[in-house]
C-alpha cells in the first residue's frame, strides 16, 4: 500500500486512537458559522453597550434567551427527524393562560398545576405526532392545525381576556434566581434549567440509540424502516419533546413576561429559524444540539442588538424575516454545493 | 496501433479531500472512435478521475486537455457545453418528471415565456430513435415508470443530446441483467462506430475484454498503467489492479454434513406478484434465487422480510409458525436482507460508517450501556476489516465513501446484527474483484456457522458458484429448482420459460 493512501489495516488502527476527537469535531464541524455570527453579534452589542460585558448584564440576557433556546433545543429533535412543529408557540401561550386561569394566583396549586401542564404538554405532542405518522398528514399541516385548535382553545377559555393570576411561587421560574452570588449577584434559575435542558438534549440526541434513530428517521426513512428503525414511534417521541419544551418555555416566559393572550406569538418561527441557523438541514438528517441552542442565542442576541440600535419593534420584526430567509438560503446553498 | 490524436489528455491530475490524497499525478487519454476502460479496486479513484473530467470537481493539480487544447472545467455545464458527458454510477433523474422533461432539465426549449412542450418531446423522440428504443420508451413516461434499464438508456439519451464527443459510463452494468447488458453493449458500438470516445468503468473483466481496446488501471490514486486489452490476459490485469494473484474459484460448498434443519420455510406465499411461492432453506446452506428483472426475486426478499408481506401463505422459522409484518419483526425474528438499492433502501448517506453499520442492531438491541458502547466499537472496526472497507475513518460520513465502499457498509450493517437467516439481494453490485472474493469467502463462512443464506444474483456465474440450490424464478413463482453446478444454458432456459419445470439434475 502506498503510504498516505486511506487503507484499510492503517486507517483503522489509527482509528482506534483518535475515535472522539475525530466525533467530536465532525458534530460541530458544520456549526462553526454559526458560534461565528453568534461572537460577533456578541461582540457589536457590547461596543454598543459596555456594560453588556459585565456577568450580571450577561446572565439577564440569557435569562430573557433561556425559553427560546429550550425550544430550539425541541424543535431540533422534529426538524432531524425530517417534520416541523409550528405549535410550539401556540402551546406557550395556552400554558400561560392555562396556568393563570386554574392556579388563580393560589400558591398551594403551582406544583399539581405544573404536572397538568406537562401533562398537555404530552398530549399535544403525542397528538401531533400520531397525527403525523399514522394518518400521514403532513406535519406541516397537522401543527399548523394544532396552533390553530390551541389558539381557539385559549380565546374560549379566557372569553377574551385572560383571567386569573399566577402565584409567586410558579412566577419565580422565570423571574428569579440565587441571589448574593459571588461575581455574578444573581444566578437565575431559568438558566439553571436551561443548563438542565441543554444537558439532557444533548445526550439524548448524539448519545443514545434513540438519537441515532431519528438521524436515521430524517436522513433517509426507508433505509431506517427497512433496518428495523420504528420511524413512526421516533417521530411521535420526537414531538412529545418538542412540545414538553414548549411547556418549559412556556413556564419561563409566564413568569419573566406575565399573563397575556400572545405570550407565545411568533416563537415558532423563531424557534424553527434558530434550527436553520444552527446548521440543521430543514428536511431532516442532519443538525447538532449545540448548534441549534447557539442559534435560538444568536436570534436573541439579534434582537438586543436591533433594539439598542433603536429600531422600532415593526422594524425589527422585517429585518427578522430577512435574515431568516437568508440564513435558510445561505444553508440551502451549502447544502447543494456539497 | 492507434494514429487518431488524442481527443482528451489528462495529465498529472491530482486532488485531495479534507487532506487525505485520492488522485496522484493520474495520466488519461482517450481518442475518437475508442473504448477505453477504467478499471481498479473500489475507492481506487476512478469515478473521483472522472467527475473532475466532467467539471463535478476541481483537480488540485494537473491539467486536461481537448483536442490538445487545455481547459479548465468549473462547473459541468462547461464541460457539457465542451462535449464531455458523463453517466454516473449512481442515476440522476427526478422520478416524478418524464423522460422529456429529464433529459431538458435547466435548458427547456421555450416559446415566449413558457416551454414548448412540443418541441421538446420531439427532440426527445429524436433521441430516442437514435438508440433504437423509441417503442419501448415514450417521452411522456414519467421516469419511476421505467425500469432501470430503461432509466439508463435516459441517461445516454441525455448524455448525447449535448452532442457528446466523449461519453464517460461509471458501472453502467452494475444495475442490469444480463440480456440488458447485451443490448447495452450494442448501443456503446453504436456510439464508438460514430466516433465518440467512450469511457467505461467497470468491475466486471468480461465486460471490460469484450469493449474497451485499451485498459487503464488504477490504484490508491495512481496509474499502474493503461494496456491493450488483446495484449494482457485477465490475470495479469487483476494482478495490476490489486497487486497479488487472486485465484477466481468460489469457496467449496457446503458438505452434506454441514446442512441442518429447516431454518426458513414458506408456503403457498402469493402476494400482489407474487403465487405459489413455497421454499425451504436449511441452516448451513447458501440457496441463490436466479430470474430475470421483474420475475419477482425482490418481492420474494421483501415479503419474508416483513415490507410488503405475503397475503396468503405460511412462513415458519425454525419449524415455529410466525407472522411477520415489518422489517423491525423480522429482524426481531432473526432475519436480516441486505437490499440491492444502496443509496435509496440502504444507507444514511449523512451518517457516519459507524452509525450505518450499527442502526440495525442498535435499532433491535436494548439499552446501549457504556459497556456495550465500547464493545460495539470494538467489532465496528472487526466489521470494517471483515468486509475490508476503506475508508478515511469510521467517523466518515457514507455519502463520501466510493461506490463500492458504501456497498460493503450495508454488508457490515447486515453482519452486526448477528441474523440466522440472511437474505442478500446482489450482494456484491459494484464491488471490486478482490474485495467480491472475500466477500464470497464471507458468505460461506456465514453458511458454516449456521446461517441459512438466500442470495439474489443477476450474475449467473456468481449465482452458479456460490450457491448449494439454485431456485429460477419466473413470472411471480418458481419455476424450478436446479443442483449445484448447473449451468447457465439451464438456469436461462427455465428464467425464460422455453423448458418446462425441470427436476434436479
Ligand atoms: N467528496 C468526497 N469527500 C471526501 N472523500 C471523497 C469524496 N469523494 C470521494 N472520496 C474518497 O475518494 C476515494 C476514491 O473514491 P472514488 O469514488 O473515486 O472511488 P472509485 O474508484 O470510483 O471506487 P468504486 O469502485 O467503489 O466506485 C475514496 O476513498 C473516497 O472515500
Ligand atoms: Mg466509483
Amino acid at each position: 500500500m502506498s503510504a498516505g493512501s486511506p487503507s484499510t489495516a492503517a486507517g483503522f488502527e489509527q482509528e482506534l486512537t483518535r475515535p472522539w476527537r475525530e466525533r467530536a469535531w465532525r458534530q460541530t464541524r458544520g456549526a462553526a458559522p454559526i458560534f461565528a455570527i453568534l461572537l460577533s453579534l456578541l461582540v457589536w452589542i457590547a461596543i454598543r453597550n459596555p456594560n453588556f460585558t459585565d456577568p450580571p448584564v450577561f446572565l439577564a440576557f440569557l435569562k430573557r434567551a433561556a425559553p427560546l433556546m429550550i425550544l430550539a433545543a425541541g424543535q431540533l429533535f422534529v426538524i432531524i427527524s425530517g417534520e416541523f412543529d409550528l405549535s410550539v408557540g401556540a402551546l406557550i401561550t395556552a400554558v400561560v393562560v392555562a396556568a393563570a386561569g386554574l392556579t388563580e394566583g393560589d400558591p398551594g396549586r403551582t406544583w399539581w398545576v405544573i404536572a397538568l401542564l406537562f401533562g398537555l404538554g404530552a398530549v399535544v405532542g403525542l397528538l401531533n405526532g400520531l397525527i403525523t405518522t399514522r394518518l400521514r398528514v403532513p406535519s406541516f399541516i397537522t401543527t399548523l392545525g394544532m396552533l390553530l385548535v390551541l389558539q381557539g382553545a385559549v380565546l374560549f377559555w379566557s372569553g377574551g381576556a385572560p383571567r386569573g393570576s399566577l402565584p409567586e411561587n410558579f412566577r419565580i421560574f422565570g423571574r428569579f434566581g440565587f441571589e448574593s452570588v459571588p461575581v455574578i449577584e444573581q444566578l437565575p434559575y431559568s438558566v439553571i434549567i436551561l443548563a438542565f435542558v441543554g444537558i439532557v438534549a444533548i445526550l439524548l440526541l448524539h448519545r443514545t440509540t434513540f438519537g441515532k434513530q431519528l438521524f436515521a428517521a430524517g436522513g433517509n426513512r426507508r433505509a431506517a424502516t427497512l433496518s428495523g428503525v420504528d420511524v413512526p414511534l421516533v417521530r411521535t417521541i420526537g414531538f412529545v419533546l418538542s412540545a414538553t419544551s414548549a411547556v418549559i418555555a412556556g413556564i419561563l416566559v409566564g413568569g419573566f413576561a406575565g399573563i397575556s393572550q400572545d405570550a407565545g406569538a411568533g416563537y415558532e418561527f423563531q424557534a424553527i429559524s434558530a434550527v436553520v441557523l444552527g446548521g440543521a438541514a430543514l428536511g431532516g438528517g442532519s443538525g447538532a444540539m449545540v448548534a441549534a441552542m447557539a442559534g435560538a442565542l444568536s436570534l436573541e442576541a439579534l434582537f438586543t442588538l436591533l433594539n439598542l440600535l433603536g429600531l422600532p419593534k415593526p422594524s425589527r420584526d422585517a429585518v427578522q424575516g430577512l435574515i431568516i430567509i437568508g440564513a435558510v438560503a445561505f444553508a440551502a446553498y451549502r447544502l447543494r454545493r456539497t | 496501433m492507434i494514429s487518431a490524436p488524442p481527443i482528451l489528455q489528462m495529465r498529472g491530475i491530482t486532488k485531495r479531500f479534507f487532506s487525505v490524497p485520492v488522485l496522484e499525478n493520474v495520466d488519461l487519454d482517450a481518442t475518437a472512435g475508442e473504448v477505453h476502460a477504467v478499471v481498479g479496486e473500489n475507492g481506487a479513484g476512478k469515478s473521483t478521475l472522472m467527475k473532475i473530467l466532467a467539471g463535478a470537481h476541481q483537480p488540485d493539480a494537473g491539467s486536461i486537455l481537448l483536442d490538445g487544447e487545455e481547459v479548465r472545467f468549473s462547473h459541468p455545464r462547461e464541460a457539457q457545453a465542451r462535449g464531455v458527458s458523463i453517466i454516473y454510477q449512481e442515476f440522476n433523474l427526478l422520478p416524478e418528471r418524464t423522460v422529456a422533461q429529464n433529459i431538458f432539465l435547466g435548458r427547456e426549449p421555450m416559446r415566449g415565456p413558457v416551454v414548448d412542450a412540443g418541441a421538446m418531446e420531439e427532440a426527445t423522440a429524436m433521441l430516442l430513435t437514435d438508440l433504437g428504443v423509441e417503442h419501448s420508451i415514450s417521452p411522456r413516461a414519467p421516469i419511476r415508470e421505467l425500469s432501470v434499464a430503461q432509466q439508463q438508456t435516459v441517461e445516454i439519451a441525455k448524455a448525447l443530446s449535448f452532442e457528446a464527443s466523449i461519453l464517460v459510463m461509471d458501472e453502467p452494468t452494475a444495475a442490469l441483467s444480463p440480456h440488458e447488458v447485451e443490448a447495452l453493449f450494442a448501443r456503446v458500438r453504436l456510439l464508438q462506430s460514430r466516433g465518440l470516445a467512450v469511457i467505461y468503468i467497470s468491475h466486471r473483466l468480461k465486460e471490460v475484454f469484450d469493449l474497451a481496446g485499451r485498459i487503464t488501471v488504477l490504484k490508491d490514486g495512481r496509474t499502474v498503467g493503461t494496456v491493450a486489452s488483446d495484449a494482457v490476459r485477465p490475470g495479469e490485469l487483476v494482478r495490476m489492479m490489486v497487486g497479488r494473484e487472486l485465484d477466481h474459484l468460489f469457496p467449496p460448498r457446503a458438505a452434506p454434513a454441514e446442512i441442518g434443519a429447516v431454518r426458513l420455510r414458506v408456503q403457498g406465499g402469493a402476494g400482489d406478484r407474487l403465487h405459489g411461492i413455497d421454499l425451504d432453506v436449511r441452516a448451513g446452506e447458501i440457496v441463490g434465487i436466479a430470474g430475470l428483472a421483474g420475475a419477482g426475486r425482490t418481492e420474494v426478499a421483501r415479503a419474508i422480510f416483513g415490507v410488503e408481506p405475503f397475503t396468503a401463505g405460511v412462513v415458519a422459522l425454525d419449524g415455529k409458525p410466525v407472522r411477520i409484518r415489518s422489517p423491525r419483526q423480522a429482524i426481531r425474528a432473526g432475519i436480516g436482507f441486505l437490499t440491492e438499492d444502496r443509496k435509496r433502501e440502504g444507507l444514511v448517506l449523512p451518517q457516519s460508517v459507524r452509525d450505518n453499520a450499527l442502526l440495525a442492531f442498535r435499532s433491535i438491541g436494548r439499552r446501549q450501556s457504556g459497556g456495550e458502547a465500547a464493545s460495539s466499537r470494538r467489532s465496528v472496526v472487526d466489521l470494517a476489516r471483515l468486509v475490508e472497507l476503506r475508508a478515511a475513518s469510521l467517523e466518515q460520513e457514507v455519502r463520501y465513501l466510493s461506490g463500492g465502499n458504501q456497498q460493503k457498509v450495508v454488508l457490515a450493517k447486515w453482519l452486526a446484527t448477528r441474523a440466522r437467516i440472511l437474505i442478500f439481494d446482489e450482494p456484491t453490485r459494484g464491488i471490486d474483484v478482490g474485495a467480491k472474493a472475500g466477500i464470497h469467502e464471507l458468505m460461506r463462512e456465514l453458511a458454516r456457522s449456521g446461517v441459512a443464506v438466500v442470495m439474489i444474483s443477476s450474475e449467473l456465474p456468481e449465482v452458479i458458484g456460490m450457491s448449494d440450490r439454485i431456485l429460477v424464478m419466473r413470472d411471480g413463482t418458481f419455476a424450478g429448482e436446479l443442483a449445484a453446478g448447473a449451468s447457465e444454458a439451464e438456469i436461462m432456459l427455465l428464467a425464460t420459460g422455453e423448458m418446462e419445470t425441470v427436476s434436479a439434475a
